[in-house]
């Protein structure tokens, strides 16, 4: 390749000592072109170089601020002008409560805005090409030594001159380094009309699917053959039999299947008196009864009606359904106590029916006989 | 850096007589405003005087923490100019003298040490374990007693360096460090319990002690900075040491401005957002009467001006932006202590007069003084210290 331009001339040294001095040597002898590589920080290059302090506090500094300010502005336009809220007691402009927000973006925006403009600034990102990148030179300075790098576009530069005094000041290795083609011809990709095109057409491609799924496709149903049946629901309006609604009111005086209202509510005496058990004490009676028994009672009250449940010392413990006085209760009383509750006992009402109910009464009885027996029952 | 030697040039230069006379004539000049004082009002010159010990403290132990930081961390760059902390340290042998007269007036100044009013009062009566005179007394002691010990130790250890060169003696001063630490800790965050938290018995914070922490770091960099830079310009150092060294101390001055207001700062918003009334009555003192300009001045004094004093990257450099900046730092950890003390003694407004005035000349004084005479018996680099060398060579 005949034209190849000269980038620069490079030379590598051993020690960090060594490339310090000729550091200091080189910006002595008054080249500004230069760059010196290594393969870690050496302590003093900066004084050695005469590098003029970094100019990327500045953006740190400016994109710090800007973090500053819009956190400030972001949480005073939100809970002073937009959506006044009384939080803790707060005022609305609780400054001391805004300071840590406003800590953190600050730090946040410097911090990135530093890298990024490390990168974009200085670095020239995104182009990545540097002549001596891939070069002999570079691989060796970023293992274990340390070189120097002249380039030509230095106003002193004179490529015989700058051999002589890289190898005066102990240099090894010296060697130029040349763009390559792609180098030379090199455009910015990033602003070729086809590249915007594509950078374009990706923005409204993606901002129009992000629109489409936020606001049409997460309100569309997949599908709803069932949800829309051709029926009348509970809670529907209908207007067919007269009221505007699909359950109608009962027709006054009719009381629902299975489901006698109860007359003696807080009327215990009353219930006493006027029940009798309607079921009698039949093989299929007796052991609907022990079943429902089992079930409803006899966590509290115990299997054999003793209170020895097995909830025992969780709650109060219920007393005996063997004690006289239940045992002289009539059959209504009891059904007063399943149907109302007692104490801590709820009411059963809605959990047994009212066969169920008088079915482990009855039960309740032979428990009951089983300890107490009759005269009778011994014949 | 290619020169293998590890010999340094450094011949001691003796100080000029005018800062020894300066010492002693500040010293003598702050005594006398001190005893006429106690003479005048003994209950106000007592809390100055207290100022004055914490002061001294923050100085005395907040250079030696810089010491064992130094030996623990194996920190090359500050090896040149230690001397200046250990003479810095010295501060803390006189501290148990500044104490007395604090100690003698404490029924006037400590609440809690009224023995009438602890047995009426339910949070005192179950602070007593701790706060009472006998405990505080031991406590106090046994601080004193530690931090000179420590003192005595490592500093001995580095003069006696300079003559054998030993290296051992490194080794053994960073053991010494080690142990240190964490004394330094606890006995810092007790004594400024001690002295200054319980000025009001029924407050407490947990952060108290780091507060007190970052202002006492700040002090004695702050005094170090000054004396290294004004000796180092005068030629009291061996040649090398440079800008690099200088914005070392700068960015430690800078970094602990920024800590001190990052504590400060979260111990106020802690209390403001909790807003429970026997935690908040403390800011409240602060922010009525005049004492809100006091506070809005510690603020500005603190932590504004320094801030952006150091905020760029020459300026951490510059000797001379340093050197104001560590006297201006000197004079804003005084109002952070006065800040802390006085609402104590006057809730009514800022106590300012002749007194206050008086009593940091006493301090500044004393600091020259022992400068003065600790720099006749010892070199000013210690030209012993295997980092000697590296220390100088330092570069950012």
């Amino acid at each position: 390749m005949s034209e190849k331009i000269l980038h620069s001339i490079t030379a590598i040294f051993d020690t960090p000592d060594d490339i310090i001095h000729a550091a200091e040597k080189v910006s002595e002898k008054g080249y500004k072109d230069y760059d010196v590589n290594t393969p870690y920080p050496v302590h003093g290059m900066d004084h050695a170089m005469k590098l003029p302090p970094s100019k990327l506090g500045y953006f740190a500094l400016v994109f710090g601020l800007t973090g500053t300010f819009t956190a400030l502005a972001l949480m005073f336009w939100m809970s002073v002008i937009d959506y006044p809220q009384v939080i803790g007691g707060k005022p609305f402009f609780p400054f001391p409560a805004y300071v840590p927000v406003m800590f953190e973006v600050t730090v946040l925006s410097a911090s990135i805005a530093t890298v990024m403009s490390m990168l974009i600034v200085f670095f020239k990102f995104p182009n990545n090409k540097h002549p001596l990148h891939d070069s002999e030179y570079m691989k060796k300075v970023s293992v274990d030594k340390f070189g120097v790098s002249i380039e030509a576009k230095d106003k002193l530069f004179n490529e015989v001159d700058v051999k002589a005094f890289l190898a005066e000041i102990g240099g090894k290795e010296i060697t130029p380094v040349y763009y390559d083609n792609e180098e030379i011809n090199h455009k910015n990709v990033i602003l070729e009309p086809k590249f915007l095109g594509f950078l374009l057409v990706t923005f409204i491609i993606v901002s129009g699917a992000t629109y489409f799924t936020m606001n049409k496709l997460l309100f569309m149903t997949p599908f709803d053959w069932m949800m829309h049946q051709e029926k009348v629901i509970a809670q529907d309006d209908f207007s067919f039999y007269g009221e505007n609604r699909a359950m109608l009111t009962p027709v006054a005086g009719t009381v629902s299947r299975n489901n006698l209202p109860y007359l003696y509510i807080g009327k215990p005496e009353e219930a006493a008196v006027a029940m009798v058990n309607p079921l009698l004490p039949s093989k299929e009676n007796l052991k609907l009864g022990e079943e429902k028994y089992n079930t409803y009672c006899s966590p509290c009250h115990g299997y054999f009606g003793e209170g020895d449940s097995r909830l025992r010392g969780q709650f109060p413990n219920p007393p005996s359904l063997h004690s006289e006085k239940v045992r002289n209760w009539s059959d209504g009383r009891i059904y007063h106590v399943i149907m109302e509750g007692q104490n801590v006992m709820p009411s059963y009402s809605s959990l047994m029916t009212r066969e169920e109910r008088w079915a482990s009464i009855l039960y309740l009885r032979a428990l009951q006989r089983s300890l107490n027996a009759k005269e009778t029952d011994l014949q | 850096m290619s020169s293998t030697s590890i010999k340094i040039d450094y011949t001691k230069k003796e100080l000029p007589d005018l800062i020894t006379k300066l010492g002693y004539g500040l010293f003598a000049l702050g005594l006398v405003i001190a005893v006429i004082a106690y003479f005048t009002d003994h209950t106000r010159a007592a809390y100055n005087n207290l100022i004055v010990l914490m002061f001294l403290t923050s100085i005395g132990l907040g250079a030696l923490f810089m010491i064992g930081i130094e030996y623990l961390m194996g920190a090359v760059w500050s090896v040149p100019f230690r001397r200046v902390m250990e003479v810095l340290a010295a501060v803390l042998i006189v501290l148990p003298i500044v104490a007395i007269p604090v100690y003698l007036n404490m029924h006037d100044m400590y609440h809690w040490t009224h023995s009438d009013v602890v047995a009426t009062d339910k949070i005192l009566k179950s602070k007593a374990p701790y706060l009472n005179m006998e405990f505080f007394t031991i406590r106090i002691a046994v601080f004193f007693l530690l931090w000179i010990a420590f003192y005595f130790m490592i500093t001995s250890n580095s003069r006696k360096q300079d003559k054998s060169g030993d290296q051992s003696l490194t080794t053994r001063n960073i053991r010494l460090s080690a142990i240190f630490m964490p004394v330094f800790a606890i006995t810092l965050t007790f004594a400024s319990i001690d002295w200054l938290m319980s000025l009001e018995p029924h407050w407490f914070s947990t952060m108290y002690g780091v507060y007190y922490f970052s202002g006492t770091i700040l002090a004695a960099i702050a005094a170090g900075t000054f004396i290294i830079i004004k000796m180092d310009e005068n030629g009291y150092f061996a040649k090398g040491i440079n800008k690099d060294h200088y914005y070392a101390l700068g960015a430690l001055l800078f970094a602990f401005i920024n800590f001190w207001a990052y504590i400060a700062f979260s111990q106020y918003m802690l209390y403001w957002y909790a807003n429970l009334p026997e935690e908040t009555f403390w800011f409240i003192d602060r922010w009525e009467g005049s004492w809100v300009y006091a506070s809005i001045f510690l603020m500005i004094v603190h932590f504004v001006v320094p801030y952006f004093g150091l905020l760029s990257q020459p300026s951490k450099s510059n000797p001379k932006v340093l050197k104001f900046m560590a006297l201006w730092i000197l004079f804003a950890h005084i109002v952070d202590l006065f800040w802390l003390v006085m609402p104590t003694y006057s809730k009514d407004g800022v106590p300012f007069g002749w007194m206050e005035l008086g009593f940091p000349i006493l301090a500044v004084g004393l600091v020259i003084t022992v400068f003065a005479t600790l720099y006749k018996k010892m070199n000013m680099m210690p030209v012993g210290d295997p980092k000697l060398k590296r220390g100088i060579n330092f570069r950012l």
